[in-house]
């Protein structure tokens, strides 16, 4: 009744045990984010990156080759095999693809981006929302399959460029060496598509985001202050935009590096980072070379970080 | 002469709101012509008109003589000092104030040695190195001024600069910008909410309200000689008297202002005319004293001078004031 009425100035009644566990709390914060941090942190410490150092342990070890056996001693070697000739040519292979993906990705994924920071509001943001996020609310593989279907010989796109006569395009495109092959499908132009494609979200939303936190008063003053629309691209929106940049690409980036589904579909038979580790620590169980070949995609994430942030991309933050 | 901004009939229309509506306007060469009114008078989109970030609806604008409308931002010789600032986050302090001279083409030595002569201008010299993110308020301030003064515009215009300042800097900004106004002789338009900065900086005022210019004249002209009632009521705290009360003064049946600090508190002078009435309540304002009395139930405001005696609440008084200072007003609102 004193709380209603007002009567105390302090309410002094005697909590309960809910009450006395959150004033327990307000008294000690830390306590309360230790409470909250220590599962997540545990987590994250021995699940996650304490299998993550087993494995790149792994990589300090060797196979015998005669009994297939992992023999426990220290060496290098194994990392020497990732420069034989048949395996540098994956390394190489995946790495140009990861950084064709990742060029593209941030090209297409600009203009949406700024579309959606800078004009999309109501319902035409909860649009811009759906569109861009729909795809990953849908399986991977069913996804991956209908571009199976799309960019096969007899597929729809295939059906729809004879339609508009455009199938020498196609045919041309087709014949270059490298990236053209037998039919989209089975050619490095098809695994770079559905790359594209199934990574977009998320070169898009970090993107998005950092457009977001540019005001858009920055800028009128860069047009107030003379600048043409590609000067205040180049001087103002691209480096207040490049933190999302390269969040973006460190996704795309690095998911290209690591995925051994997408070029195992739809490519030429040729194998991908992610597919070696796959068939290393599957049939041919080389467990030391798996974990070897596991190490690239960190230490290329590493140097390309180290790299970004040399060149100023986390300066705006 | 030709003017340095003229507005010919100018509307800019949001859809059904008529954000700027009819407005004619000549800001002379050189002037410090002040835009005053309440938020959405229309007072900034007339700025943003100026500055080229909108285009008119209807009508026409010059600036120097030159037709303005359809010409982009970067294509006018006027800059803004934009109300946050707006400066670049990414950019040194020198490269933020040489980015105008910059993205014109300006050999590197050059725009540098300009810049930094732009940053002692404001009274920031050796300040370059740093990042907007380590300056104060007041600091970044100066530096949107030399930025936009760095690019020697025909005109400045000023979109309430001092509005996020602390009182004392504000009022040693206002008298700043006068000086390096006079000393620059750039046209400067200056758009704020704050009658004082208007009345003190300004040459010429125009008080906007709905979208119209409500009145455009002289510091002294607005305040003292208030064409409608809004004016009245907006530039200072004027007392507004009904038409009815104005009659029983003995003047014209018209909507009047009085302003308070020309009220006399039982003090009445010859030639003067008096009301008695009973004081409702004072408040102390620093370097004077509020006192408001309720004249057979017309209250009125008046402010006398800390020095001379305040009246109890309760007490009846005679407030006095000379007829000249009773200003009639078109009745219309």
């Amino acid at each position: 009744m004193s709380a209603i009425t007002g009567e105390q100035a302090i309410l002094i009644e005697k909590p309960g045990l809910a009450g006395r566990i959150s004033d327990f709390f307000w008294k000690h914060p830390h306590v309360f984010l230790a409470v909250m941090l220590a599962p997540p942190l545990l987590w994250l410490g021995i699940i996650y990156l304490g299998s993550l150092l087993a494995l790149l342990l792994q990589s300090f070890f060797s196979i015998d080759d005669y009994s297939g056996l992992v023999n426990y001693e220290f060496t290098l070697s194994t990392y020497g095999q990732l420069l034989n000739e048949a395996n540098l040519d994956i390394i190489i292979r995946t790495v140009s693809m990861a950084a064709i993906v990742t060029l593209f990705s941030a090209l297409i994924a600009f203009p949406i981006a700024y579309y959606a920071a800078r004009y999309a509001r109501g319902k035409w943001k909860a649009i811009f929302y759906l569109g861009v996020m729909l795809p990953l609310w849908s399986s991977y593989l069913v996804k991956i399959y209908a571009w199976k279907l799309i960019l096969a010989k007899e597929g729809i796109l295939t059906w729809f460029l004879a339609k508009l006569n455009l199938l020498w395009l196609l045919d041309a495109w087709l014949s270059i060496p490298v990236i053209g092959g037998n039919s989209l499908s089975v050619s490095y132009t098809g695994t770079f598509i559905v790359f594209v494609y199934v990574w977009m979200p998320f070169m898009i939303l970090p993107i998005q985001a950092s457009l977001e936190r540019v005001p858009a008063n920055l800028i009128e003053a860069s047009s107030d202050l003379g600048s043409t629309p590609q000067q205040t691209f180049r001087h103002v929106l691209f480096p207040l935009a490049l933190p999302g940049i390269v969040a973006g690409s460190i996704f795309t980036f690095s998911l290209t590096l690591g995925d051994y589904i997408i070029p195992q579909i739809i490519g030429s038979s040729r194998l991908f980072i992610g597919q070696a580790v796959y068939a290393q620590q599957g049939t041919a169980g080389n467990i030391p070379l798996a974990a070897a070949f596991t190490v690239v995609p960190i230490v290329i994430m590493g140097l390309y970080l180290w790299m970004a942030r040399k060149m100023g991309a986390f300066d705006a933050l | 002469m030709t003017a340095a901004v003229l507005f010919e009939n100018v509307s800019r229309h949001f859809g059904a709101v008529r954000a700027v509506d009819a407005v004619d306007l000549a800001v002379a060469e050189g002037e410090f012509f002040a835009m005053l009114g309440p938020s959405g008078s229309g007072k900034t989109t007339c700025l943003r008109l100026m500055a080229g970030f909108e285009q008119p609806t209807h009508g026409h604008i010059e600036i120097f003589g030159e037709t303005a409308e359809g010409v982009p931002p970067y294509r006018r010789n006027v800059n803004t000092v934009f109300q946050d600032y707006a400066l670049f986050p990414h950019l040194s302090i020198l490269d933020n104030v040489a980015y105008g001279l910059m993205v014109k083409g300006v050999v590197r030595e050059e725009r540098r040695k300009a810049a930094e002569d732009a940053l002692a201008m404001v009274k920031l010299p050796g300040y370059g190195a740093r990042r907007p993110g380590q300056l104060s308020g007041g600091q970044r301030q100066r530096v949107a001024l030399a930025r936009a003064l760095v690019n020697k515009p025909k005109v400045l215009l000023l979109d309430e600069p001092l509005g996020a300042l602390d009182l004392k800097l504000r009022e040693q900004m206002q008298e700043e910008l006068k000086t390096l106004q006079k000393s620059l002789g750039i046209t400067f338009v200056f758009v704020t909410h704050d009658q004082g900065e208007a009345l003190s900086m300004a040459d010429r005022i125009a008080v906007f309200n709905d979208g119209k210019i409500q009145q455009l004249g002289t510091p002294e002209d607005v305040y003292k000689r208030p064409k409608t009632r809004f004016v009245a009521d907006f530039v200072g705290s004027s007392n507004i008297l009904q038409p009815e009360f104005v009659t029983q003064l003995g003047a014209g049946q018209q909507l009047a202002s009085l302003r308070p600090e020309a009220i006399g508190l039982n003090s009445k002078k010859e030639g003067q005319l008096a009301v008695s009435g009973v004081v409702l309540s004072r408040s102390f304002l620093g370097a004077s004293n509020r006192v408001t009395v309720n004249v057979g139930g017309t209250k009125l405001h008046v402010m006398s001078p800390a020095s001379s005696p305040v009246p109890e609440e309760g007490s009846n008084v005679t407030l006095s004031f000379a007829p000249a200072d009773l200003h009639l007003m078109e009745t219309t609102p």
